[in-house]
């Protein structure tokens, strides 16, 4: 039986790196991110206008777009973490990754759950096989994948570095689903920034912007915040493993 | 580099040879799912006609998944993939070796299975079958480099058979995407030439991309 344990490598390390940035840094992530969720409720609801033709169904447009954008922030600081862990080893590297992931398969679904109800009102239908929704749904598939890796028995080095591997080839899907509107052609998303194919545009009023980015960067400060727990919690949990075995080898010796 | 992956690729194909059991199966598996299919979808029908392209891909995915699932669990019941791991030769060898025997024995199993397919569904064909045979080779190049990567990265795992359909499905359908559309395109319109050209480098710089990236990330996957 002794011979499935996982065997955790290293010492514990004896230093406490528990310093005054440490508590001080989750404390403003988390003032940050309650302050500008709820401006950005504030801008969504009252200060900006009303959608002419959706009317206020449009307004989840604001959360749809910021959890998208945080979806590939997320992904890609994974791939960036995976790239880092593969060149240097380390095991924040790899914490990092994985928790960027999970919270990234997170606003993935938050973005499949609101793009199916503003469709229901604005294109009748629940889910149209349109690129990028099905892209964004083979996204969701991949980072699931990522977590069944994470999920494999072994030792963490092994995983993290298949995992790794994994966020790489996983992530060079993130471009695809973002460029798949030019390549695709697709008839349902306008293309709101710039000018788009027709050369007349979407364009969005100031206020919308405004409301937009503020809910973006809301979005934003949350995924940090999320991030700076999870790797918290999991450096704890990768502590506890390290004190159990350490206690293991007291008992048998 | 090139001499130990033929070697590789050799001595997976002589074994394979010798048991029959893998091309066995894929073989046999691509025919009982034109049979499937054929209960789906009535074969006297007219419009079956437009699911073909389909049936065509859904045979080489599901007929690779079996045999590639196999390429690298068999190294594992001697231990021979340690074996494989330290030999004085590139993890990339290795990968380029396994590639190779996988990809000739898809190419078998498209050889055997596709003609049953036209024939049974008595598919007539309007020109282009030099266009046919390039999108089939590219697009089995591409699942099956891809394949064979994700198949060394979820040998690791105890549960590799389950995991690997998932690790590659997701990751392989842009591929499927523009196989299954370049294959319609040729197989029943084939006015619309420079559409399924599109989709045909579409995929080829899939393939170029993955390709070279699995070569780069093999190192890491194989590693003792």
């Amino acid at each position: 039986m002794s011979a499935n344990l996982e065997r955790e490598k290293g010492a514990l390390s004896s230093s406490e790196p528990v310093a005054e940035k440490g508590i001080l840094v989750p404390k403003i992530l988390f003032g940050a991110t309650v302050i500008s969720i709820l401006a950005s409720i504030y801008l969504i609801f009252i200060y900006s206008s009303i959608e002419k033709t959706m009317g206020v169904v449009q307004k989840i447009f604001y959360y749809h777009v910021a959890s998208a954008w945080c979806t590939f922030l997320a992904f890609f600081v994974t791939f960036i973490f995976s790239i880092l862990f593969l060149a240097k080893r380390k095991r924040i590297f790899d914490t990092y990754a994985y928790v960027s992931a999970e919270i990234g398969v997170v606003f993935t679904t938050i973005v499949l759950t609101t793009g199916p109800i503003w469709a229901k009102s604005s294109w009748n239908t629940w889910w149209a096989w349109e690129p990028r929704l099905t892209t964004t749904l083979i996204l969701w598939f991949i980072y699931m994948a990522y977590i069944m890796i994470r999920q494999m028995d072994g030792v963490w080095d092994k995983k993290a570095r298949l995992a790794s591997v994994f966020g790489i080839i996983g992530f060079i899907d993130v471009p695809i689903v973002f460029f798949a509107i030019r390549w695709w052609q697709s008839k349902f998303h306008p293309i709101v920034f710039g000018n788009g194919p027709s050369q007349k545009g979407g364009g969005i009023e100031p206020d919308m912007l405004v409301a937009l980015l503020v809910s973006i960067t809301a979005l934003t400060l949350l995924y940090s915040y999320l991030l700076q727990k999870g790797v918290t919690l999991e450096n704890m949990r990768i502590k506890v493993t390290q004190y159990k075995e350490k206690l293991r080898e007291d008992l048998e010796n | 580099m090139i001499r130990s992956a033929l070697l590789i690729a050799k001595k997976d194909l002589y074994s394979e040879l010798k048991t029959k059991q893998v091309l066995a199966t894929m073989i046999i598996f691509a025919g009982l799912v034109i049979l499937v299919f054929s209960f789906a979808f009535d074969p006297a029908n007219n419009t079956t006609k437009a699911v073909i392209p389909g049936v065509i891909w859904v045979i080489i995915v599901f007929s690779g998944i079996l045999g590639l699932n196999r390429s690298f669990i068999s190294e594992q019941r001697n231990d021979t993939m340690q074996g494989l791991m330290i030999a004085p030769m590139d993890a990339s060898s290795i990968f380029l070796g396994k590639f190779l025997a996988n990809f000739s024995m898809m190419l078998v199993v498209e050889l055997v299975s596709l003609p049953f397919l036209f024939l049974l569904f008595d598919f007539q064909m309007y020109g282009g079958f030099g266009y046919l045979i390039l999108v089939l080779m590219i697009g089995s190049f591409g699942f099956i480099s891809i394949g064979t990567f994700l198949a060394a990265l979820a040998a690791n795992s105890k549960s590799s058979e389950m995991l690997l359909p998932l690790l590659l499905f997701p990751v392989t359908s842009p591929i499927l995407i523009g196989a299954v559309q370049a294959t319609k395109i040729i197989l029943t319109n084939i006015e619309k030439l420079s559409s399924a050209m599109a989709w045909i480098q579409l995929i080829s710089a899939y393939d170029v991309i993955f390709f070279v990236l699995c070569f780069i990330l093999i190192e890491n996957v194989l590693e003792v």
